[in-house]
């Protein structure tokens, strides 16, 4: 079991709608995390490495859900400088976007995904997959524990 | 395509074989139709995944890894960084199963590239329990890179 504190994921997302969307899908599935949005890659990197006064006391995640399609560093961009950061690789990353092309699929798990999810239309749909997701990252897996 | 093919594939790396048959007795108490291959130590793993030696000249490639970490001959974690560093395997997600709850090990699982880390229930139905939400999320919800 993951610690008692609230858990804290990081929504690296370029729709603030779609966003807003996952925010309100974690609340409805009961699941005490603290959320916080970066619209690109780069921004979320800021976010991450505490770069300027806007991040200078931005907390570190205990996940990331990404997008794929985003202007700038892109999403797989963004995965892989995160991996390739020894003070962030060890944040699992979880890829949910509208993409389904198997290519997609494939470099995503390259990068180090650690999971590929299918953004569903259907706010029902997507409401059931956000449940099955947070109970397999905040109720079964045990997360590293973060002291920043 | 006949009906083993379709279902998903998993590897098993666990030493212990009250533990090996506690996931397959757990798969099929949830009703989770998978073609399990089990081997013994992080080695043989190696030798299933690259297909080496005539007995395992036509191993399935599977979806998904369940590793142990605690295991002789090759550990979980040397098994870990060699799947993680090998092009041709680096893409299929492993999941890291193991009784350890020691933080030390949570923290360099991720770091390797693991995609969870689950620490074995003591008691068998919430054993079960584990196995459903693990498979929820990695054969219902999330898509898994597919190789032709």
């Amino acid at each position: 079991m993951s610690e008692q504190r609230d858990l804290r994921v990081l929504i690296v997302e370029d729709e603030a709608g779609d966003a807003r969307l996952t925010q309100l899908a974690l609340q409805k599935c009961g699941f005490a995390v603290d959320t916080s949005v970066a619209l690109e890659g780069l921004e979320a990197l800021q976010l991450l490495r505490r770069q300027g006064e806007r991040f200078r006391h931005a907390q570190r995640p205990d996940l990331i859900l990404l997008d794929l399609k985003m202007t700038g560093l892109g999403g797989l961009g963004f995965l892989v400088a995160v991996k390739e950061d020894d003070q962030l690789c060890s944040i699992p990353v979880v890829i949910v976007t509208s993409s389904q092309l198997d290519a997609d699929v494939l470099d995503a798990y390259r990068c180090g995904a650690a999971g590929y999810v299918r953004k569903s239309a259907d706010f029902g749909e997507f409401l059931a997959g956000i449940r099955i997701l947070g109970q397999y990252w905040f109720h079964l897996a045990r997360l590293p524990v973060n002291l920043g | 395509m006949n009906a083993t093919a379709q279902l998903f594939a998993i590897l098993l790396v666990e030493d212990e074989a009250a533990d090996a048959h506690l996931v397959k007795a757990a798969l099929a108490e949830n009703h989770i139709l998978a073609d399990l291959h089990h081997v013994l130590d992080g080695r043989e793993a190696l030798e299933y995944l690259r297909r080496q030696g005539p007995r395992y000249a036509t191993a399935r490639r599977p979806n998904l890894i369940l590793l142990d970490l605690n295991m002789p001959r090759m550990d979980g974690r040397e098994c870990l960084v060699a799947l993680k560093s090998d092009p041709d395997l680096a893409d299929i997600p492993v999941v890291v199963l193991t009784t350890s709850a020691v933080e030390r090990d949570v923290l360099a699982s991720y770091k390797l590239g693991a995609a969870g880390f689950i620490t074995k229930p003591l008691d068998a139905l919430q054993f079960i329990a584990a196995i459903r939400e693990l498979g929820e999320y990695w054969f219902d919800l999330v898509r898994l890179p597919q190789r032709k």
